[in-house]
């Protein structure tokens, strides 16, 4: 039985894990959806696809429309974020010459503290700090600025934040063109395990709750195919139950594995979703739990707060009206379409669209539509907390 | 004269020939295959323009694009070093040029076209999309080209790969069951057709069985 043709596109991460779930594990047959998954060379050409309609979704990187709304990237159609797809994922990763110049200083490699990590960072380094993202529009560039700025280090003079797409991050590195990097996995275990990289920091030491990847549409097309968004956020809401089961980790590791995905030994892929990484080629090892989380704490909620707060920092370093910037962000993330989904499903769905980020110290219960939403930590590494304007 | 070996930056011969010049537009063309690249070259000098520069290596791209300063950049959208242009749309220093992707709202068709063909363009700001036009539809006609050779490339290999696993099938079954080459074809076939299945997938699905066994 085939049901309706949904094109979605992705990039080969292992954050595209609710879509694949989605599409491999029957969650969107169950909604009569059937999903044709491609994937795209980079984030650039990814995002084209969509906005000219040659894909109905796509897995996008967070601040993509909220750049977009805020009129940055030269892009001219407004994209919407229909659910957040993944908390964190992300991993910051060192050369190893600057890795060995960290150690002789002393540090640790703890991988908990982005203090220490940061502080020892910026101490290897006597020059401008170059570190590789992978987008200009991307949380790894927002948490990096965020993280290093708090840190005492001014921008743009100290840092330089530079587009180096991930599969040729190593070759930069070799190159001493960047310093550091900051990826999605597999990237940075890949890295290691090509012997030019040391993993200094999960981004999820630097905001607990950051959200990494969202579900993006042409504006309007919620509107206009209502009950294939709703059923469509539906099957990514069970795809994301199952994935935050553990006993799914090696069915989700093998699939995610498979060559239309990311084509990768298994070995390398579980690092993530398993929260332990090899983090030098030595063989060095660090636990990091919920590196990458689909699930708790209603994680594919669409916080309008989470859209404002991007919104705020990419107007602060660009220089645009930071109010209007909020309110343009803030429209982006469509809560209510995603309340409107899950309604009848979710147990946990909040009973606000915005919350103050960074707040949560130890898991608090709060106001949800069926009483019982635990939101998880989601504390900013130097404990700053951001109060989102009241719609 | 044609490019020296090694480096990033050339000037293909033909860029040097007598063609009716009637556009003054700077092109850059990032292109690392260079057959690619000079036959992509050769139909824009048809259709005018003469000031291309292609650029083959994707180390430092934005720089040796700022350091050129062209009008339009012409990018395969399959070239994953294509995200590091973006960057150049939010160049901030002030003698930059701004830079936008091309995507021009006025003819939905034509940037549809493009993207249906893989090629991207990147123009500066204040650029009409009628100087932009003649330059895509070169590149665009250039690229459906690829597309399809890419396209029939693809199509080769599977055919050669699937052909590959029939053999092996029909291997097995000719060694299993001790008859010959043709009765194990038809017996393949013969399967096929029952299951309502391919060929090629009926063959599969006994190699991958048979390597369970052995």
């Amino acid at each position: 039985m085939k049901g309706q043709e949904l094109q979605i596109g992705f990039i080969p991460l292992v954050d595209a894990a609710p879509l694949i779930a989605a599409s491999e594990m029957g969650f969107a047959e169950e909604e009569g959806l059937h999903l044709t998954l491609s994937p795209s060379p980079s984030w650039s050409t990814l995002r084209d696809r969509l906005c000219v309609g040659h894909l109905d979704a796509a897995h996008m990187l967070a601040p993509v429309p909220v750049a977009g709304a805020l009129g940055l990237g030269g892009v001219s159609t407004p994209l919407e974020a229909l659910s957040v797809l993944s908390i964190n994922g992300n991993v910051i990763g060192v050369s190893r010459d600057i890795g060995e110049r960290m150690r002789a200083m002393g540090h640790d490699f703890a991988f908990d503290s982005a203090r220490d990590a940061g502080q020892a960072l910026i101490g290897a380094i006597t020059d401008t700090l170059r570190i590789g993202v992978p987008f200009p529009f991307s949380m790894h560039a927002e948490l990096v600025y965020y993280w290093l700025t708090a840190l005492g280090l001014q921008a743009p003079q100290n840092i330089s934040v530079q587009t180096v797409p991930p599969p040729m991050m190593p070759d930069a590195l070799k190159a001493g063109e960047i310093d550091a990097f900051c990826v999605g996995e597999p990237w940075g275990s890949s890295s290691v395990e090509a012997g030019v990289a040391d993993l200094l920091l999960p981004c999820s030491a630097i905001w607990a709750f950051a959200p990494e990847k969202v579900l993006a549409i042409r504006a309007g097309w919620a509107e206009e195919n209502t009950a294939r968004a709703h059923s469509l956020i539906r099957a990514l809401w069970r795809a994301a139950r199952w994935l935050s089961e553990p006993s799914s980790l090696g069915l989700a590791t093998e699939l995610l594995s498979r060559a239309p995905y990311l084509n990768l030994a298994p070995e390398i892929v579980e690092r993530a979703l398993l929260g332990r990484f090899t983090i030098t080629a030595r063989g060095d090892v660090r636990d990091a739990p919920g590196f990458v989380d689909f699930f708790t704490g209603a994680a594919g909620f669409p916080w309008r707060s989470q859209a404002e707060w991007i919104g705020r920092q990419l107007a602060t370093r660009m220089g645009l009206d930071r109010d209007a910037a909020a309110m343009s962000a803030q429209a982006t993330f469509r809560s209510d379409v995603y309340r409107a989904a899950l309604g009848h499903v979710a147990h946990d769905l909040p009973s606000a669209s915005a919350k103050v980020e960074g707040s949560v110290a130890e898991p608090l219960a709060v106001g949800s539509v069926g009483g019982r939403l635990i939101l998880p930590r989601d504390a900013f590494f130097d404990g700053r907390i951001f109060e989102p304007t009241p719609a | 004269m044609s490019h020296r070996a090694g480096s990033a930056l050339y000037l293909p011969a033909h860029s040097f020939r007598k063609a009716p010049v009637t556009q003054d537009l700077a092109i850059i063309l990032v292109e690392p295959d260079r057959d690619k690249a000079d036959l992509i070259v050769e139909s824009l000098a048809d259709a005018g323009f003469a000031r291309i520069q292609v650029i083959t290596e994707a180390s430092s791209l934005k720089r040796q694009i700022t350091a050129m300063n062209p009008d339009i950049v012409l990018i395969d959208m399959a070239n994953p070093s294509r995200d590091m242009l973006e960057e150049m749309a939010i160049a901030s220093q002030p003698m930059d040029r701004a830079v936008a992707v091309f995507v021009d709202s006025s003819d939905d068709a034509l940037t549809s076209a493009a993207i249906e063909a893989g090629v991207s363009a990147y123009v500066v700001d204040g650029l009409r999309p009628d100087r932009v036009k003649p330059v895509l539809d070169a590149a665009i006609a250039r690229f459906n080209l690829f597309q399809r050779m890419r396209t029939e490339l693809a199509e080769t290999k599977r055919a050669l790969e699937e052909r590959k696993v029939i053999d092996r099938a029909k291997g097995l079954i000719m060694k299993a069951k001790g008859i010959d080459e043709d009765q194990a074809y038809a017996l393949l076939r013969k399967a096929a057709m029952n299951q309502g299945k391919r060929l090629a997938d009926v063959a599969e699905a006994l190699v991958e069985s048979a390597g369970l066994l052995s």
